[in-house]
């Protein structure tokens, strides 16, 4: 059962983010929207872990950019707990309001090869905003870049290099460090492991667990690998065109999923087990398309329990009676396989 | 069996020469493919397994090129009708010994061995029609008028799940979906019927669930077929679920080849070892922390001395391994490890 949050950090409710499509004309008036992000509400408990899965396109990232507001949501509020107890509405505030919180909030991006400026050295990236804010410069500065350089596992007489001269897991390492800089509370990492080899990925995931206990972060999660957000996740959201579709806590989710996509995104994960070849279930056709989305569930046109009601009506994301969440009228009726432990 | 082999390759080297240092991307690899077998190429990226599937293509371009080593590529000669592999006759050619551009390598190029590439998007031509690309194929292997072609190009179209082929035959890639375009490049590949299919990173690009269809696709045309498979991935999870038969490759070595049993059950090498403990394996959550390999791939210009994978290992023996590169060495269970552990003159077994 998934206790009310007792100190959440961010309250999610009714995020919206449309993108607008264009028409051809001289007039190029609006003729649509790409509903990239569609009524999305969560809450994100301060100290945890929430996984954010879902196929490509599905609106990962457009919320992750919307939380740390690189983009401006379309609609919804984000309460964001400061630690002195105030709630802010973090859609609402302007670029001057926002900067204390941008030392809060912080992201990892998924590829440090482009997140990284190739003529800033490492000092440069990692003190930039430490300068922007004001906190420290000169000897100070550097001593404290050396500080979370060692801290993510690099030395600290690195900072005179470049990201040339680093390999795809210690640059994922300086852009740890650079969201380390400022003392956040919560990190949105955006596909974070996903660009690295599998035996650099494991170092990154325990240094991200690691850190998460040291200086008691939050973690937003977004990937589309499961068995990494399994592996370092309390709570997993899984989102599909553009909707949340579940939400539990990861073992019941993974083990008893309450949706019929995450049971199909659960049997479509490849186990590294020859003797475990699983009985995929093959989802028919394709992802639908968020500027025309079916209608009634998004999922209908694939789904194998679909029956006539599911073709009308949307299902809204409800709580089962355990504490978990599901968008499908069918939620808690069906009997739907999750992974064997 | 030795005449169940499709391919044996022994001792490939290829090289790199560069303005920076020579980069030795393949160094020594041994590999066997039996016939109707899928087997899985794993490793790291820049271990060499893209290297060495464009070596047994003859596609190395300047300034790398194939330095030594054989590609015994033992194809069936057309027989007559029924075509039973078994009774046919089996000429043997040394690919690596062709003139890239030559005649024989160009029948065997795309019509005996076929690609199919990572990203659909950038291997496919844009500015031509699926149709067109597939029907090119087809004309440069078989003696068919344009009509044939693309009729057959329409039936393959099918084979491979595209719905109304009839119509998509017409299409750009662009207008199509990423799995789709991944299916017209697998239709492309299998349009000659080729023996050996070399498919790299066939589904890296591709979401879960677009990823088990086209690995079910390739598994069940397979079948149909009754080709090989070398599959090149870095995800040991699609190896688990599709091939027969593993090779392990790191630094441009194949350092332990098995039963796809034998490698995930009892990992003779310390790199196959550790890099199965490194992944997270769904349905243990929570069991542990990850192990990771310590410290990362060397720079390809400064290659270690003696085991390629000896400072990143924890059974590293001192004086040893970091002199002599280890010979490959067949176990008795039928698998092959290149570890100083395993040789018996060492007396230290796992």
């Amino acid at each position: 059962m998934i206790q009310t949050p007792i100190s959440p950090v961010l309250e999610v409710s009714g995020l919206k983010k449309y993108f607008p499509i264009y028409g051809k004309g001289i007039l190029q008036r609006q003729i649509g929207d790409v509903k990239a992000v569609d009524d999305v509400s969560f809450t994100l408990a301060a100290g945890e872990t929430l996984g954010l899965v879902g196929e490509s396109g599905c609106g990962k990232t457009t919320i992750g950019r919307c939380l740390a507001r690189v983009y401006q949501p379309s609609q919804g509020e984000l309460l964001y707990h400061q630690p002195d107890g105030q709630v802010r509405d973090l859609a609402k505030l302007n670029r001057g309001q926002l900067k204390p919180i941008r030392r809060q909030v912080r992201m990892i991006f998924q590829d440090p090869f482009s997140s990284l400026n190739p003529r800033m050295t490492v000092l440069d990236i990692v003190g930039d905003p430490l300068k922007v804010h004001n906190v420290c410069s000169g000897k100070e500065l550097e001593d404290r870049v050396a500080n979370l350089l060692e801290r993510v596992g690099l030395r600290g007489e690195y900072m005179r290099r470049y990201p040339h001269a680093f390999s795809g897991g210690q640059r994922q390492r300086i852009g740890i460090a650079r969201a380390l800089a400022l003392d956040p509370r919560l990190i949105i990492c955006d596909e974070a492991v996903s660009a690295l080899d599998v035996s650099v990925r494991a170092q990154i995931l325990n240094l991200l667990l690691d850190l998460r206990q040291d200086f008691n972060l939050t973690y937003l999660f977004i990937s589309h690998d499961l068995s990494v957000v399994e592996y370092i996740a309390d709570r997993v959201a899984v989102m599909y065109v553009g909707r949340l579709v579940e939400v539990a806590k990861t073992r019941e989710l993974y083990t008893n999923p309450q949706h019929p996509y995450t049971e199909a995104l659960l049997s479509a994960v490849p186990n590294p087990d020859p003797d475990r070849r699983s009985q995929r279930i093959i989802l028919e056709g394709e992802v639908a398309d968020p500027s025309h989305p079916p209608s009634g569930c998004y999922f209908h046109p694939r789904c194998r329990y679909a029956q006539e009601r599911c073709k009308v009506e949307l299902p809204l994301l409800k709580t089962l009676a355990d504490g978990r969440q599901a968008a499908c009228h069918f939620a808690g009726e069906l009997n739907l396989n999750g992974i064997r432990v | 069996m030795s005449d169940d082999l499709l391919l044996e390759i022994k001792g490939l080297k290829t090289q790199f020469f560069l303005d920076e240092g020579l980069v030795e991307a393949v160094n020594g690899v041994n590999l066997k493919i039996r016939r109707g077998a899928t087997v899985g190429l794993v490793g790291e990226s820049g271990c060499g397994k893209s290297v060495t599937a464009f070596s047994v293509l003859n596609l190395v371009t300047r300034p790398g090129r194939v330095v030594a080593g054989q590609i015994l590529f033992h194809r069936t000669l057309a027989t007559a009708a029924g075509g039973d592999a078994r009774g046919a006759q089996v000429e043997t050619i040394d690919l690596a010994a062709l003139d890239p551009d030559g005649k024989q390598m160009s029948a065997v190029r795309g019509k005996e061995i076929a690609m199919i590439f990572q990203e659909p998007m950038v291997s496919l031509s844009m500015m031509h029609t699926i149709g067109f690309q597939i029907m090119e194929a087809i004309l440069l292997h078989f003696d068919v008028s344009q009509q044939e072609a693309r009729q057959r190009a329409i039936q393959i179209l099918n084979k491979v799940g595209i719905p109304n082929a009839a119509e998509r035959v017409d299409m750009y890639p662009f207008q199509l979906s990423g799995g789709m375009r991944q299916r017209a490049m697998i239709a492309m590949a299998l349009s000659c019927n080729p023996t050996l299919l070399i498919a790299d990173e066939p589904t890296t690009a591709l979401d879960v669930t677009t990823q088990a269809q086209i690995l079910e696709l390739m598994l069940h045309l397979q079948k149909e077929f009754g080709m090989s498979i070398l599959l090149i991935t870095h995800d040991l999870g699609v190896v688990a679920e599709t091939c027969d038969e593993v090779a392990v490759m790191y630094l441009g070595e194949v350092v332990e080849q098995g039963s796809v049993r034998q490698i995930f059950h009892s990992p003779a090498h310390p790199y196959t070892q550790a890099l199965l403990n490194s992944i997270p394996k769904l349905g243990s959550s929570k069991a542990g922390r990850l192990t990771p390999i310590e410290g990362t791939v060397p720079d390809p210009y400064n290659r270690p001395t003696g085991c390629p994978f000896h400072p990143r290992c924890v059974r590293f023996i001192k004086d040893l391994c970091d002199q002599d590169n280890p010979p490959q060495i067949e176990l008795n269970d039928g698998r092959s490890v290149r570890c100083w552990l395993h040789d018996p003159r060492q007396g230290v077994q796992s």
